[in-house]
């Protein structure tokens, strides 16, 4: 099956990033005929038929979330655009931030028309300073053209767009922490309900979505949602940017039909596992997904599939592990990582990940013994569905696959146990720092 | 105690900022920018003008600056070299260049070099994976680092500081 990608296709172009290149390629004409042809509400109707999904995280139907948000209502409407991209493995909003900002910018014209929003806000991380420079030159150029702003193509449709950086908090990718942030705030996110769709930014209807998701509007509306939905499986269709890092010969963000195999993406699209090495792990939706076992690759990358695999699509950061990889030293990495990152309201997120962390400390430095792989899934119970977030069902979920699935490496490092190898220091050579 | 205050184009650049929100306090995150580049760093002096000028408390906006990671503060050097060390970045060898770099400059993590031009940190992934191991460099990217490269680039920030180049 050949395909051509619809998303990423001009990244390697020359200029690609400019408002002359992405308008001599057919840009801004679909948000012209959204804004001309098109009723806001037959717009929302449409993208529910195409079955787009968020491609943020959760997987939630955009038409849907759209259709949420109040159409009667006197307090202004908001789009935060989620460009926090922060899921340890996740490298594709920055490749379209960064090389066709235009057609973000697209995307989120088309949204705010169908739902009314007047004022959109991209939230990007702060370290991406390139991304963000992108972003901001890409805004004053549809300014200048008068895409953005009052009367856009000779309507009375008027619409605001600013770049607001984030400043280095991966929990300001949770959408209520996101919106937090926005705010002037510390990011924390807020429990739900109230959905952002109710209130959000300012306690003001507001929709959250990814730079990802957005970036597929203009298609949607050039080709229709019926040719959309022939892309990939039915129950989640369309292009999807996969990123794969780690043990691969080539890693990067590549972009192919929802639902391609893993092994195919692995073996034919990344050259295979890097060195000759053979496969050992995947964890294949951000770090936040639970690892699955060489055997359970054989999987196709869309959410359905990947749920009835015992993981989920998340973020679709597929990170590869070769059979060299110290099982116990990488959980150490992902555990340090949700610990840190924590922002610390919710006491089962606070000390479980803090727990984790030291539990799976001590049993990389050989000291461990075996009942506290059972701590281990006693804490994670104490955690997954009790905090305001799922941040903490996030640091649960790696804690549990990794030791389900390679329990005799983790057996291997208990003082007590019969697999023993264990001894009173760390082992040599290890993934962390 | 100096009395800090923005340039004219920061002034410029901070009032239009507040144009962009419906209230003053959403404009925060963008301000404290303004002042990390206006000031150098966010030091207690830089965080209370901040206070001042937007109508806030200094603790709220302390608050603010601690909850982040990514804020210039107090004390970092020239250059703040901050090597991912996330899963896909140790995956490939970040602990090699977290290790090199301390024994080429001389400092543990956190810690500045006497001459004040680098600062070693340890991050978390910068969305940079696949071209792991990499570090941030103050705004740059420098990816898919090998020892040599670590060893090419530190030299020639050292020379740019040198020129009187330095950001
Ligand atoms: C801890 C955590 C981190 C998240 N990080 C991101 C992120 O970096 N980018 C993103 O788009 N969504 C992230 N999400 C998902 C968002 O909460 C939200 O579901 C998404 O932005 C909605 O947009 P979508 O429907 O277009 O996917 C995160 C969720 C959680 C719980
Ligand atoms: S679950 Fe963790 S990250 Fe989420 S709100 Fe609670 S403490 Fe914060
Ligand atoms: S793990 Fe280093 S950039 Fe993502």
């Amino acid at each position: 099956m050949s395909f051509e990608p619809i998303l990423t296709k001009y990244r390697h172009e020359k200029d690609s990033h400019t408002i002359d290149f992405y308008r001599g390629h057919g840009g801004y004409e679909q948000a012209k005929k959204a804004i001309h042809d098109w009723a806001p509400d037959d717009l929302i109707e449409e993208v529910k038929k195409s079955n787009l999904r968020g491609r943020g995280g959760a997987g939630f139907p955009t038409g849907v979330k759209w259709s949420f948000v109040p159409k009667q209502t006197d307090k202004p409407k908001y789009l935060a655009v989620n460009a926090d991209e922060s899921e340890p493995g996740t490298f594709k909003d920055r490749v379209i931030m960064e090389t066709d900002p235009h057609l973000l910018l697209e995307g989120i014209m088309i949204s705010c028309w169908a739902v009314g929003i007047n004022t959109a806000y991209i939230y990007i991380r702060g370290e991406m300073v390139h991304g963000y420079n992108q972003l901001v030159s890409a805004c004053k150029e549809a300014y200048a053209a008068g895409f953005l702003g009052k009367g856009i193509f000779g309507s009375d449709f008027e619409l605001d767009v600013t770049v607001h950086r984030g400043a280095g908090a991966y929990i300001c990718g949770e959408e209520t922490g996101m919106l937090t942030s926005l705010e002037g705030e510390r990011g924390q996110p807020k429990l739900k309900p109230p959905f952002p769709a109710i209130e959000g930014l300012f306690g003001c209807p507001t929709v959250v979505n990814n730079v990802e998701t957005l970036a597929n509007l203009p298609f949607i509306l050039e080709k229709g949602a019926d040719h959309f939905r022939s892309i990939g499986p039915e129950k989640s269709p369309g292009p999807k940017l996969f990123c794969v890092s780690g043990h691969v010969e080539k890693p990067g963000t590549y972009e192919l039909p929802m639902g391609v195999n893993l092994l195919t993406l692995i073996n034919e699209h990344c050259g295979g596992v890097w060195k000759g090495r053979k496969l050992k792990a995947v964890i294949p939706g951000g770090s936040s997904a639970h690892v699955l076992h060489a055997d359970e690759c054989d999987v196709n990358m869309d959410i359905e599939s990947l749920a009835a695999g015992g993981s989920m699509l998340g973020s679709a950061g597929v990170i590869v592990m070769d059979e060299t990889t110290d099982m116990v030293d990488a959980l150490l990495n992902i555990m340090k990582f949700y610990h840190h990152e924590s922002c610390g309201q919710c006491t089962p997120c606070r000390e479980g990940t803090g727990w984790l962390e030291k539990i799976v400390h001590r049993l990389h430095q050989g000291r461990g013994r075996k009942e506290d792989l059972d701590v281990v899934f006693d804490v994670c119970d104490r955690m997954i569905g009790k905090t305001i977030c799922v941040l903490a069902d996030a640091a649960a979920f790696p804690a549990m696959s990794f030791i389900d699935k390679f329990r005799d490496e983790f057996l291997a490092k208990c003082t007590n146990s019969d697999r023993s190898t264990a001894q009173a220091t760390s082992g040599a050579g290890g993934v962390n720092v | 105690m100096t009395d800090l205050a923005f340039s004219k184009d920061a002034m410029k650049e901070y009032e239009w900022m507040l144009t962009r929100y419906p209230n003053k306090e959403a404009a925060l995150l963008p301000t404290l920018r303004i002042a990390e580049r206006e000031f150098e760093n966010l030091d207690p002096a830089a965080m209370k003008y901040v206070a001042d000028l937007m109508g806030l408390s200094p603790a709220k906006v302390l608050g603010v600056v601690t909850f982040y990671t990514h804020y210039r503060r107090e004390g970092t050097g020239t250059y703040h070299l901050q090597v991912c060390s996330t899963l896909s970045c140790a995956l490939r060898g970040s602990e090699d260049v977290c290790a090199h770099l301390s024994a080429k400059l001389g400092v543990g993590l956190g810690e500045t070099t006497d001459d004040g031009l680098f600062t070693l940190s340890k991050v978390e992934c910068l969305a940079s994976c696949d071209t792991a191991p990499m570090l941030q460099c103050n705004d740059d990217y420098h990816e898919g680092l090998t020892l040599e490269d670590v060893d090419h680039l530190i030299d020639r920030l050292r020379e740019e500081a040198k020129a009187g180049g330095a950001a």
